[in-house]
């Protein structure tokens, strides 16, 4: 589904990742773990097309995503959430929800300025697709409220029903547990997992270990910017060297 | 009431005041400034698409209403053009330069994009006052002929406001239409996290270019009216301090608002007319105004008055339950 080829990013003099290659299996749960500046967050965003890797393929399916940008890659399927949730935060959650139906659609400014019959069959479609997802996380009923009034864990719901609303195939989450009390740490495992239903391939970086164990099929364990390990949640547990990353021996 | 129909109202409802204005008013010096307040909403709304929803300043609008004006008052006065026909024109090339200087300019952000377009609209006020072969330079460019339909010429204050009015009008109904529509939305949300709009498939960067684009039009076409019912325009009326002007009406107004621009323009119009009795003391208290409003009404006056009818609305119920 997702394949990543010999990724090098250097930012200035600092190598932030060397060498990752890793492949994510389609319909999987994967969950990319690693200590504070292992490079978790700078692969999603190379994946995602917000930096651009200083060498190494990144290949969505059969096709190389490389050099796309991130605004294209919506409509080939990915999608992300972002660790500091990233709202739309004067807008409703509903219209927020409605943005990530912005590739479903394509009337331009002609036809919205001017209401043509096409636009208000399209914009009644983005407004039932919306709603369908809202409904689908839970927040059907905070439609018509300002986004950045939502308090924190709301606010993450509402960033995966905005994902969702793209229709992706893949999904990357940036800590989506973080912030998040237990209880709601629970319901974002069933929610996880729903998603994965839906025949979406989920990749995840996170710190909650408990969380990641419990949902993720496979693990990738980065450390320094270099690919450690990877392996199932038990593989991962037992993997010598990973225990050692995280307990910072040598 | 659906939302939708109730903004349809409110649309019939302004209209049909504007519309109706003009049959209660004695004398044509109050219908010369609402001409007036009604070229500077088409304007505040124009920079309003880009400014409140794109959340991308230009400090250089003005620019584009004095090419418009320009651009008409040239072809109509040395080539001899139908003033309609060089409306269109006036428009057309006044987008066609926002979108080829739109790419290179809108990729700066912040106080950059303020200094670029600062930088385009002093390049266009000094080459108004410079090509005087063309322009007039400073002294101005004087008979342009008016607009007219058939035997219907706009050339009296009466014919001129509904002249301006429906194009403002149109204006406004078309803003609207846009703001909620998929583009509106994703206009709103590249001002509230461009990056987030991006990873949601919207091309941030060609959506601004054509936003501004339209924004150009806008105020061109407002211009070329403005140059059609005057019959003289000169520099003055498009430098620096008009263009910093347009952005105090939208932010008067509320960011984001098109009833707000039209308040923005009115209050902004009006208010150097009605201080006037202060004589030299006009220009501090229209200062202090301004201050206050944006102090006090960080949304601008469109948020102002909306907490006001909430604030009446809750009283009445408030006397209605007591009773």
């Amino acid at each position: 589904m997702l394949r990543l080829d010999g990724i090098n990013k250097i930012f200035g003099g600092l190598t932030a990742l060397e060498d990752v290659s890793l492949s994510v299996t389609k319909g999987s749960i994967t969950g990319i773990i690693g200590p504070n500046g292992a490079g978790k967050t700078t692969l999603f965003n190379i994946v995602t097309g917000l930096y651009t890797q200083t060498s190494g393929q990144v290949y969505l399916g059969e096709k190389n995503i490389s050099l796309l940008a991130a605004e294209a890659l919506a409509s080939l399927g990915l999608v992300r959430t972002f660790q500091n949730i990233e709202l739309f935060g004067q807008m409703t959650v509903l219209e927020n929800v409605m943005v990530g139906l912005h590739t479903k659609s394509k009337s331009g400014i002609f036809s919205c300025a001017f209401k043509l019959p096409g636009q208000i069959r399209e914009e009644k479609y983005i407004k039932e697709k919306a709603l369908h997802w809202l409904e689908f996380t839970g927040l059907a009923e905070l439609a018509d409220q300002t986004a950045g009034s939502l308090p924190f864990g709301k606010g993450r719901l509402l960033e995966i029903s905005r994902a969702l609303a793209v229709e992706p195939q893949i999904i990357l989450m940036d800590e989506p547990a973080a912030g998040l009390n237990s209880r709601e740490t629970i319901e974002l495992a069933g929610l996880i997992r729903r998603i994965k239903e839906l025949g979406i391939t989920v990749v995840l970086v996170e710190h909650d270990m408990e969380l990641v164990m419990d949902i993720c099929e496979s693990i990738i364990v980065l450390n320094l910017g270099r690919k450690l390990a990877e392996g199932t949640p038990r593989e991962i547990q037992e993997n010598q060297a990973v225990i050692a990353a995280y307990l910072g021996e040598s | 009431m659906t939302k939708e129909k109730r903004q349809i109202l409110i649309f019939l409802f302004f209209a049909a005041a504007v519309l109706a204005t003009p049959l209660f008013l004695k004398g044509s010096y109050f219908l010369n400034v609402l001409v007036f307040i009604g070229i500077n909403t088409m304007l505040a709304v124009a920079l309003n698409l880009l400014l409140g929803y794109a959340g991308q300043i230009s400090l250089g609008h003005a620019a584009f209403f004095g090419l418009g004006a320009y651009i008409s008052g040239i072809l109509t006065t040395r080539f001899a053009i139908d003033p309609w026909q060089a409306m269109g024109l006036a428009g057309f090339c006044s987008a066609g330069l926002a979108f080829v200087i739109g790419f290179p300019i809108l990729k700066l952000k912040g106080h950059y994009l303020a200094m670029a377009t600062l930088g385009f609209g002093i390049i266009m006020y000094i080459t108004f006052n410079e090509t005087v072969g063309w322009t007039g330079g400073p002294s101005g460019l004087s008979g342009i002929p008016n607009l007219h339909i058939g035997s219907l010429i706009f050339d009296n204050d009466w014919n001129n406001y509904y002249l301006i009015w429906i194009f403002t009008l149109g204006v406004m109904l078309l803003s609207i239409n846009l703001s909620q529509s998929r583009i509106g939305r994703a206009l709103r949300a590249i001002h509230d996290s461009e990056v987030a709009a991006r990873v949601m498939g919207v091309n941030a960067r060609v959506l601004k270019v054509q936003i501004f684009t339209v924004s150009a039009l806008l105020s061109a076409i407002a211009g070329s009216l403005y140059a059609h019912t005057m019959t003289f325009i000169s520099p003055v009326a498009f430098g620096f301090n008009f263009s910093v002007e347009l952005v105090t009406m939208v932010i008067i107004g509320g960011l984001g608002s098109i009833y707000g621009s039209f308040l923005g323009a009115a209050i902004l119009t009006m208010l150097p007319e009605l201080l006037r009795v202060f004589k030299d003391f006009d220009i501090v208290l229209y200062g202090l105004m301004l201050i206050l409003i944006t102090m006090y009404m960080p949304g601008g006056l469109i948020s102002g008055l909306s907490m006001l009818a909430k604030f009446v609305a809750s009283k009445i119920r408030g006397k209605q339950s007591n009773a």
